[in-house]
């Protein structure tokens, strides 16, 4: 089966550091093909229907382990989708980075065979310290399902982050390089949840919004990296301490959120009056 | 050294045999099968592990290490041929090394012992949990014979003990767990999974069977080659058809229109993928292959001509 694959991409592909086998197979089950394939489709979605801006995508190192770390929103993990697009189309030299995935996707036909080629494995810490340690990019979202799963009305507010990640980090030595992606929970409004079909299906939940079609709007994204963290330690610590950490890494991705809220509600002022824009918006904004 | 092979007759057998014979040890082998070429220097036993007769070898011969490889791993013997052998089979040879002085000591054992399940994670490590048992059960008497075999580093401390958990092997042979599952024009997939499949040469695998034993290895090890390939990649490259099966029929269709017969946990080693990473075993004795994967694939189709 051929599937359309972007020229650019196709290049940028081939600049990544990795050891392919003759078949473009690396020792992961990444294949450049898939990969050609699948991030040809997000590359569309990431310029044409959500019309994502990054903005300082240099505090991704150029190589490396690191995690980047972020909030996770929108009902489905389209988020996810276009950080991993950012990271591959717009950061000089092109990054592949590794998604960890809720375990229902391994059990589903064809949805296991793609996540598995493309490099997106089930979110085990045994995947990210073997990833880490073969100097990759992790992409980790501590909110997890709980985070996508955000109604409307919670929206930007960040749910309890796990603290794996950060003994992850301390383990492998990892630089946390924090995000904040704006724009995801208005592009799916969840006003409610399918439970009972969700759970037949093995799905944590299932969004539902206003307009009943579980599939984000085409409302313009914004992604923010920040500066890398870089914490000392070997992920042996008490708790206390690691909740320490991790508060840190919270609190920096809520001041990316705040900047970009800030930014997006000025770009709307100008576009629109004043009376349209996000009424219930709490930050104090300039003219 | 004087090295005594368990089930020389055996494909890895051989191949072991050849290589001790090539680094100047002396060979001697217990099988209940004959190997009728035998090169000059390898002296063959036909005895049971379990009977007298493969007592006296050890007990007249005294070799100074033991390579465990009789175990059975097709699905032609039953169930009660399988315990005897691979447990009672072991518990003999081991109690023999103890008895006799044996001082080195090498259980041949299978990666596939940790199981392979949607939850498992790509590159076990030794120390991750044996989950064949749950996922495919009717390999429970080869996790049993594992642990069986690492049990002895605590009850007979004097022996250096190995247990090395190797990955499938391809190649001319054509015979094996893999190239069984292989050896049709159809090999029979499940519709929408593409797990990866982690083999190396069988001559590789020989060849880390000798550096396991000359490096005294002690303790549990993954033993790999070449990294993994998608099961669809090595069903296109060993010159077969995938042929994927929906989920639900796979269990049905298996036996029939000339597909292989496998026992019913199985599918869950075509569903997903069992890779082990090896790089304890390589640090220790400084093994590289001299095949990679695509030569231990085309090594393999091109078996018999």
């Amino acid at each position: 089966m051929d599937l359309p694959t972007d020229p650019e991409i196709a290049e940028r592909i081939d600049r990544l550091h990795f050891h392919w086998n003759h078949y473009g197979i690396d020792a992961f089950g990444v294949s450049k093909e898939h990969l050609g394939n699948f991030y040809s489709l997000l590359a569309w979605f990431y310029r044409h229907y959500f019309r994502v801006t990054v903005h300082n995508i240099e505090h991704v190192p150029d190589r490396g382990r690191a995690m980047v770390v972020g909030n996770h929103s929108g009902g489905l993990p389209v988020d996810g989708g276009m950080v991993l697009t950012s990271l591959l189309l717009e950061h000089e030299p092109p990054r592949l980075a590794h998604g960890m995935v809720e375990k229902f996707a391994q059990r589903w036909p064809f949805v296991s065979t793609w996540f598995s080629r493309v490099g997106q494995f089930t979110g085990l810490p045994e995947h990210a310290v073997s990833l880490l340690e073969d100097d990759r990019i992790l992409m980790v979202f501590p909110e997890g399902a709980r985070g996508t799963g955000k109604l409307y009305r919670d929206r930007y507010a960040l749910v309890g982050f796990g603290t794996g990640f950060m003994r992850l980090a301390l383990q492998t030595g990892s630089p946390i390089v924090p995000f904040a992606f704006v724009g995801g929970e208005e592009a799916l409004p969840t006003k409610f949840h399918f439970k009972t079909i969700a759970k037949r299906m093995g799905l944590p939940y299932i969004p539902v919004p206003a307009y009943l079609v579980p599939f984000p709007m085409p409302i313009a994204c914004d992604i923010y990296y920040g500066e890398p963290l870089v914490f000392e330690g070997t992920g042996a610590e008490a708790d206390r301490v690691i909740e320490g950490y991790v508060d840190r890494v919270k609190a920096r991705i809520v001041e990316l959120i705040d900047e970009g809220r800030v930014a997006r509600r000025r770009r709307l002022d100008r576009v629109l009056p004043v009376d349209a824009t996000e009424d219930d918006f709490p930050g104090e904004v300039e003219p | 050294m004087k090295v005594l092979l368990t089930g020389i007759s055996g494909t890895m057998g051989r191949h072991v045999a050849l290589g001790l014979v090539e680094r100047d040890h002396v060979v001697l082998g217990i099988d209940r099968r004959p190997w009728p070429d035998a090169p000059r220097g390898v002296e063959v036993y036909r005895a049971d592990t379990r009977k007298r007769p493969a007592e006296d070898v050890f007990r007249i011969q005294r070799p100074d290490a033991v390579i465990h490889m009789a175990t059975v791993t097709h699905w032609g013997a039953s169930k009660e041929e399988r315990y005897r052998i691979n447990l009672g089979g072991t518990r003999a040879v081991f109690d023999h090394c103890h008895k006799y002085g044996v001082n080195q000591a090498l259980f041949v054992g299978r990666h596939t012992v940790y199981g392979a399940a949607p939850d498992s994670p790509l590159y076990h490590c030794e120390e991750d949990p044996p989950m064949a048992v749950s996922t495919f059960p009717d390999l429970a008497d080869l996790v049993a014979a594992d642990l069986y075999a690492g049990s002895a580093l605590w009850r007979f401390p004097e022996i250096t003990t190995a247990v090395l958990r190797i990955v499938y092997t391809l190649g001319p042979s054509a015979t094996g767990t893999l190239m069984r599952y292989l050896r049709g024009p159809n090999v029979p997939t499940v519709l929408g999974f593409d797990p990866l499949y982690q083999f190396m040469h069988e001559q590789d695998a020989a060849q880390a069977i000798v550096a396991a034993l000359e490096h005294r290895l002690r303790g549990i090890y993954n033993v790999a080659g070449p990294p993994p390939v998608p099961l669809s990649l090595l069903c296109k490259v060993t010159g077969r058809r995938a042929l994927p099966i929906p989920d639900l029929l796979y269990s049905t269709a298996l036996g029939r229109f000339g597909l292989p017969r496998l026992p019913a946990g199985a599918i869950n080693h075509v569903k997903y993928p069992i890779v082990v990473k090896a790089r304890s075993f390589h640090e220790a004795t400084g093994f590289t292959p001299e095949f990679d994967e695509v030569q231990a694939m085309e090594s393999f189709r091109w078996a018999g001509d």
